[in-house]
C-alpha cells in the first residue's frame, strides 16, 4: 500500500489473509487529502478484501475517494460483495423500559394461562385415562414406570443412604454432648419421612425424569412428531403425557418409601458405629416416634411433587420453539422450574401441616 | 358440476403480525392430484397446515368433505382427520418406536381390527413402499428416503380418501422420487384417493399433477392444469416452468 499524489495505491492480494495487515498499514499512513483508490496492481480480491475497501471508503468519507483502474474481475467481485449497494437494515425499535416490562408481563401471563390450561388438560385426560385406555400406546405405562421408577432406584437409593449418614453424623456430634444419643433416631426418622425423603427424591426425579420429559416432548415438537399425532386424530397429551403421569404417580411414593427406609438405615449405621446404639433400641425409637400422619404427609407430598414435575416438564416441552437450541433451553428451564416448584410446594406443605 | 373435496375461501394466515396467506381461494377436486407450488416462503406449507388446522387460520373458511371445519370442535374435526393422511416433509416418524409400531398407531387407535389383521395391513403397506425388510427397524436406522417412505406407509395405513404430502421428493434421488410418484399414482387409481402435494420438483410435477396451484407472496397467482399454466401468461408461472426446464 502506498499513498502518493492524493491517491492510495493497493497492490497484490487483497484477501482475508492480508486484510488485517493492510488495515494496520493504513492506520500508519498519514493522509491529508485523497481523491482516488487505485486498484491497478491488485491481483486478487475476496469478500474480506471488498469489505476492507468499503471500510476504507467509510474512513475516508470526508474526501469521497473514487476507485480507479479497476479490472473487470476485481470489479465483478466488488459488485458481488460490496455492502454499499445493500438495502439499509431496518433500525431496531428503541427499547422502552415500560414497553419491555409490559411485554414481559404479557408474556408471563400468557405462559401462566397456557400452563393452567395444560395442567387442566393433563389432569382431566389422566383421570379419563384410568378408565379408558384409548389414545394411549399399549404397555406405555409400564415402559414409563421402568424409565421413571426402576431406572432411578440406584441413584435415589445411594443418595438417600448417604443423606441419612450425613444427617445422623451432623446431629450425632451435638446430641452426644448431652447424652441424648438415642434421639438421633427421632431426628432421622421424622426428617426423612416428612421432609428429606420426599424432597430429595423429587429433586432427583425432576433432574432425571423431568428433564427427560421436557426434552422428549420438545424434540417431538421440533421434528413435527406432535403434528403427526394430531394429524392421526390422536391427542398428544393422551398419547405422550398421560402414561408418564400415571407412571410417576405410581412410582414416586414407592421411590420415596425406599429413599426414606435407606435414609433411616444410614442413620442406623451412624447410630451403631458412632453412638453405641443397638439395632433394637434404634428401631424401637423410630417406631415409637413415627405416626401414621407423618407417613401419609410424606407420601401425599410425593404425589403432588410428581404431578408438578410432569406438568412442568410437559409445559416446557410443548412450549418449545426453534431447533436443537430450543430443546436444550426447554430442558434446562424445566429442571430449574421443577426444582423451584418442588421446594416452594414443600414449604407450603410444611406450613399447612404445621398449623 | 363436481363438488370440491376441499374448498378454501378467503383464507388468511399470520405468524405474529406477518401475513403469510392473504385471502387465498382454492378448490381441490376428488381423485385428482393437485400440486401446490411457488417460490420458497410463498406460503405453500402454511396453506396445508391451515387447512388441517395445525395452525389456526386468522380468517376465512375451509370446507372439507362438505363440512366447514374452521370452527369445528376438536372431536368433530378428529373424525375428519381420520379420513386424511399426511406425509410430513421430514417424515415425522415417532423416533421412540419401531417402523411397525409407527404404522400401527392409526390402525390401533381408530379401528377395532384384531392384532393379526393389523400386522398384515402393516406388512402390506410397508411392502407397497418397498420397506418390507425394515419392518422391525427404528427410524434412526433408516436413511432419509426410507423414513419418508415409512411415513407414507403410515399416512396410507387407513386408506384415507385424502392424502397430503409436504415435499415428498425433497432430498430423494431421481429414481426413488420417480418410484414414489408412481406409488402415489397407483394409490390415486386403486384407492380413488385425492392427493394434495407441495413440491418444487418439476419432473415430479410433470409426472403426477392433474392440477396445479401457484402461490406467490401469500396469494394464488394461478390454478388450473399444467398445460394451462404453461400458456397462462402469468409471468411468475411461466418463468417458473421455463427456468426449471434447464435445472
Amino acid at each position: 500500500m502506498e499513498y502518493k499524489d492524493k491517491t492510495l495505491f493497493l497492490e497484490g492480494d487483497v484477501t482475508k489473509f492480508t486484510t488485517t495487515d493492510l488495515l494496520a498499514e493504513f492506520s500508519r499512513i498519514k493522509i491529508s487529502e485523497i481523491e482516488f483508490i487505485d486498484l491497478q496492481k491488485v491481483k486478487s480480491i475476496d469478500s474480506a478484501g471488498v469489505a476492507f475497501i468499503d471500510e476504507l471508503k467509510l474512513k475516508l468519507k470526508d474526501f469521497s475517494p473514487q476507485l480507479i483502474n479497476v479490472s473487470e474481475n476485481i470489479n465483478a467481485s466488488i459488485e458481488t460483495f460490496s455492502a454499499e449497494k445493500m438495502p439499509e437494515p431496518k433500525p431496531a425499535g428503541k427499547a422502552n423500559i415500560f414497553v419491555m416490562l409490559g411485554a414481559s408481563l404479557y408474556n408471563w401471563l400468557d405462559n401462566f394461562k397456557d400452563a393452567m390450561y395444560l395442567s387442566a388438560d393433563i389432569v382431566y385426560w389422566s383421570f379419563i385415562g384410568i378408565f379408558d385406555r384409548k389414545g394411549q400406546r399399549k404397555g406405555s405405562v409400564i415402559q414409563q414406570s421402568i424409565l421413571i421408577g426402576v431406572d432411578a432406584l440406584g441413584i435415589i437409593g445411594l443418595l438417600s443412604l448417604v443423606l441419612g449418614l450425613i444427617l445422623a453424623l451432623q446431629s450425632a456430634a451435638q446430641l452426644r454432648q448431652f447424652g441424648a444419643n438415642i434421639f438421633v433416631a427421632d431426628l432421622i426418622a421424622i426428617s426423612m419421612v416428612r421432609e428429606m425423603g420426599p424432597m430429595m427424591t423429587a429433586i432427583i426425579v425432576a433432574g432425571r425424569s423431568g428433564s427427560a420429559i421436557a426434552s422428549e416432548i420438545a424434540t417431538m415438537k421440533v421434528t413435527e412428531e406432535i403434528d403427526a399425532l394430531k394429524m392421526m386424530a390422536i391427542n398428544p397429551i393422551r398419547y405422550i403425557v398421560v402414561p408418564k403421569f400415571h407412571a410417576i404417580t405410581i412410582c414416586m411414593p414407592l421411590l420415596v418409601t425406599m429413599a426414606t427406609i435407606l435414609g433411616i438405615l444410614g442413620g442406623l449405621i451412624v447410630g451403631i458405629t458412632y453412638l453405641d446404639l443397638s439395632v433394637v433400641s434404634f428401631y424401637t425409637q423410630v417406631i415409637n416416634v413415627l405416626t401414621l400422619k407423618d407417613v401419609l404427609i410424606g407420601l401425599s407430598k410425593s404425589v403432588f411433587f410428581a404431578w408438578v414435575i410432569v406438568i412442568i416438564g410437559s409445559f416446557y416441552g410443548f412450549k418449545v420453539t426453534g431447533g436443537a437450541e430450543g430443546v436444550g433451553k426447554a430442558t434446562t428451564l424445566s429442571v430449574v422450574a421443577s426444582i423451584f416448584a418442588v421446594i416452594i410446594l414443600d414449604a407450603l406443605f410444611s406450613l399447612v401441616f404445621l398449623i | 358440476m363436481r363438488e370440491p373435496i376441499i374448498k378454501v375461501e378467503n383464507l388468511v394466515a399470520k405468524y405474529d403480525d406477518k401475513v403469510i396467506l392473504d385471502g387465498v381461494n382454492v378448490e381441490f377436486f376428488p381423485q385428482e392430484v393437485t400440486v401446490i407450488l411457488g417460490g420458497s416462503g410463498c406460503g405453500k406449507t402454511t396453506l396445508i397446515k391451515n387447512i388441517l388446522r395445525l395452525f389456526e387460520p386468522a380468517g376465512g373458511t375451509v370446507t372439507i368433505f362438505g363440512k366447514e371445519t374452521t370452527k369445528m370442535d376438536e372431536d368433530e374435526f378428529n373424525k375428519i382427520l381420520e379420513k386424511i393422511g399426511m406425509l410430513f416433509q421430514n417424515g415425522a416418524l415417532l423416533n421412540s418406536v419401531s417402523i411397525f409400531d409407527n404404522v400401527s398407531i392409526p390402525l390401533e387407535q381408530h379401528t377395532n381390527l384384531p392384532a393379526e389383521i393389523i400386522a398384515k395391513i402393516i406388512e402390506v403397506k410397508l411392502n407397497l413402499v418397498n420397506l418390507g425388510h425394515a419392518i422391525r427397524l427404528f427410524p434412526s436406522e433408516l436413511s432419509g428416503g426410507m423414513k419418508k417412505r415409512a411415513a407414507l406407509a403410515r399416512a396410507i395405513a387407513l386408506d384415507p380418501p385424502l392424502l397430503f404430502c409436504d415435499e415428498p421428493s425433497a432430498g430423494l434421488d431421481p429414481l426413488t422420487s420417480a418410484s414414489l410418484d408412481e406409488l402415489l399414482l397407483k394409490l390415486k387409481k386403486q384407492l380413488k384417493m385425492t392427493i394434495i402435494i407441495v413440491t418444487h420438483e418439476l419432473a415430479s410435477i410433470h409426472r403426477i399433477a392433474d392440477k396445479i396451484i401457484f402461490l406467490d407472496k401469500g396469494r394464488v397467482l394461478f390454478q388450473g392444469t399444467l398445460q394451462e399454466a404453461k400458456v397462462s401468461g402469468v409471468p411468475e408461472v411461466t418463468t417458473f416452468f421455463e427456468v426449471g426446464k434447464f435445472e
